[in-house]
């Protein structure tokens, strides 16, 4: 395990930011953190880091326990905030020396590691430019290379792709899948993107400081989201036929909706009523559906 | 040890060049000492020259290369002063905007130790000021050889030594109050007030002994006002010995010393130089041992922030 969380409590006055949470990160798995704004993520993930003390609990990071050797775990993670946290007015160069020094990385030891990063990363025609003066990607690049400057083996990512393009999104995450394939780096994932949880390895989803569901995704789909028939074309059919039997039915504009136990219910319901089958889908519940059934909440809108 | 005074080092070197790089906050740091060079420049000079006139007996008269050196050296001394605290408030924006933005997070992350993290504000403050001071006072001396140089080398050794307290006071000053700053709007309200304020509180734009008995008394309870006197004593000290051998009565080289600040009287007690010096080193000790505090609180993660409600730290901002 690269991450061991037991029984973690942070409070702050009144407020229980995190309610004795417990859970691992396996090394070299995407992990997605997932829960709404103030649910009690980015505390978790700044006591990981060491930015903030914990009331109690244990937490394991690579190996070492932060209550007695938090600097030396330190050199183990490495972090890609929200919002950009590099000196903007500063170029990119200037950006790593600095941050690569904190970790006693200088000199040769810094170049060839720079080296690395700008092949990784394609970082050749940004690294002179000013950050202020950098494209929302190229940024993030810089922002990822930053948290790779000292070889870390756990990477958080802390909504790495939120107010990204969807082009720019497709190109972090392109350079993320790089990284884990070929360095077997273990990434910490918080994001409002389902499409992204849904890729990850393992999901623990977070409400009001406690954990309220975790799993693999496909075991949360199936646990917690229900697949449904979408009927298009005969939609009064469609919904005089499913109240005749009893099921409750959603209806919008230009489509019914079902809910459906399993795919089996749709063979059932297509021998019964073939006419109705005229053009439809089937749908998977996917990790919005398991993240709204779980808390109750949507995430897109919070 | 020698790997923390290089992250040390490296820290420095950032903050030192996140504040040049920052044009607005340089500009903001050089506005008083703008204000003071435009006034003197349009009318302040010819009043000091009127004055230093008015103080001489009728029918004595010194060389005018005196006069206007003398004018130049007290701008100079004004200058040196108000600088040592408007350019430390604005060089220590940096750490407040690592605050605010959340550099200081990034750092926090890294095994740098969080004392060498806050140390090197002050130390990064401390040369970003010095180097400005020093600046300011080459250029002052190059202006002053052109009027008249009349300061001697002890002098100007000790103008040196006065220049580096100013700035450990103003550095220290700083570096306290901007530790409980956290937001953008506290920010610009305390590097405008500095601004505005500090030239007149340390009797830098006019002099102390043409304020109010009361306010003066006041005035003569506030550090900085020591500060600015002791450059005013070795700024003005050679041209006043150059009085003197012209000639001038040393009931009006009195004069001049009480109406320019050299000398400050409080509650109608005249403080020495060795006192002044007292004063000020002394406010260097208390300041340096509530700096040591605040950055073992902050170390520890402790909130000291005064003026806004303890609000949990966000690693991230609501989307």
């Amino acid at each position: 395990m690269i991450v061991q969380i037991e029984n973690l409590h942070k409070s702050f006055k009144d407020v229980k930011a995190v309610d004795d949470i417990s859970f691992n990160v396996k090394e070299g798995e995407l992990f997605a953190f997932l829960g709404v704004n103030g649910a009690g993520k980015s505390t978790t993930i700044n006591i990981i880091s060491g930015i903030l003390s914990k009331d109690s609990g244990k937490v394991v990071v690579c190996g070492e326990d932060i209550d007695k050797n938090l600097s030396k775990m330190k050199n183990s993670i490495g972090i890609v905030f929200q919002n950009s946290v590099l000196d903007k007015k500063l170029n990119a160069y200037d950006n790593l020396k600095f941050r690569a020094s904190l970790y006693g990385i200088f000199g040769k030891e810094f170049n060839s590691r720079l080296k690395e990063l700008t092949e990784l990363l394609d970082l050749r025609d940004i690294l002179k430019r000013p950050l202020n003066k950098l494209s929302g990607g190229q940024k993030r690049r810089i922002d990822i290379a930053r948290a790779l400057i000292h070889n870390p083996k756990l990477l958080i990512l802390d909504e790495p792709t939120t107010g990204l393009d969807p082009k720019t999104r497709i190109t972090v995450w392109k350079v993320i899948d790089t990284l884990r394939k070929e360095q077997g780096l273990t990434v910490f994932l918080t994001t409002h993107y389902m499409e992204e949880a849904s890729d990850s390895d393992y999901v623990v989803i977070i409400d009001s400081g406690k954990i309220v569901a975790e799993g693999i995704p496909h075991e949360l789909k199936n646990k917690f989201a229900k697949d449904y028939i979408k009927f298009y074309n005969k939609m009064a059919e469609a919904e005089e036929y499913f109240l005749s039997i009893g099921k409750s039915i959603k209806k919008e504009r230009d489509f019914v909706q079902v809910e459906i136990e399993s795919t089996e219910e749709v063979h059932k319901y297509f021998a019964e009523n073939p006419s109705i089958f005229d053009d439809f889908e089937v749908l998977k519940g996917n990790m919005d559906d398991v993240f709204l059934n779980v808390t109750g909440k949507n995430l897109k809108e919070v | 040890m020698l790997l923390e005074s290089r992250k040390l080092l490296s820290l420095v070197g950032r903050n030192t060049k996140s504040y040049f790089k920052d044009k607005m906050l340089f500009f903001t740091s050089m506005l008083t000492p703008l204000i003071l060079l435009v006034l003197f420049f349009t009318f302040l000079r010819n009043i000091y020259l009127d004055s230093f006139r008015g103080a001489f007996p009728d029918g004595f008269s010194v060389d005018d290369r005196i006069l206007n050196g003398i004018a130049g050296a007290w701008l100079l001394s004004s200058v040196l002063s108000v600088s040592s605290v408007t350019v430390a408030f604005c060089a220590n924006m940096v750490m407040v905007d690592d605050k605010i933005h959340g550099a200081i997070n990034d750092f926090k992350v890294t095994p740098a130790k969080p004392t060498t993290i806050y140390l090197s504000y002050f130390v990064s403050n401390f040369f970003v000021v010095l180097l400005v001071m020093l600046s300011v006072l080459l250029l002052g001396s190059i202006y002053l050889a052109i009027v008249g140089w009349y300061i001697t080398v002890s002098d100007f050794f000790m103008i040196l030594l006065d220049v580096i307290i100013n700035i450990i006071f103003g550095s220290l000053l700083a570096s306290i109050v901007l530790s409980f700053v956290s937001t953008q709007g506290m920010q610009s309200a305390i590097a405008t007030l500095i601004s505005a304020l500090y030239g007149f509180i340390s009797g830098s734009y006019m002099p102390i002994s043409s304020f109010s008995k009361g306010l003066a008394n006041f005035l003569g309870l506030l550090p900085g006002t020591y500060g600015t006197s002791i450059l005013r004593n070795h700024c003005m000290n050679g041209y006043l010995q150059a009085m003197i051998d012209a000639g001038i009565p040393s009931e009006s080289i009195k004069g001049i010393r009480d109406g320019f600040d050299a000398n400050i009287n409080v509650f109608d007690n005249s403080v020495s130089l060795g006192a002044m010096y007292g004063i000020l080193l002394g406010t260097c000790l208390v300041l340096l041992i509530i700096y040591v505090i605040v950055v073992i609180l902050q170390s520890k993660n402790i909130n000291i922030n005064l003026f806004k409600k303890i609000k949990k730290p966000i690693l991230k901002k609501k989307a």
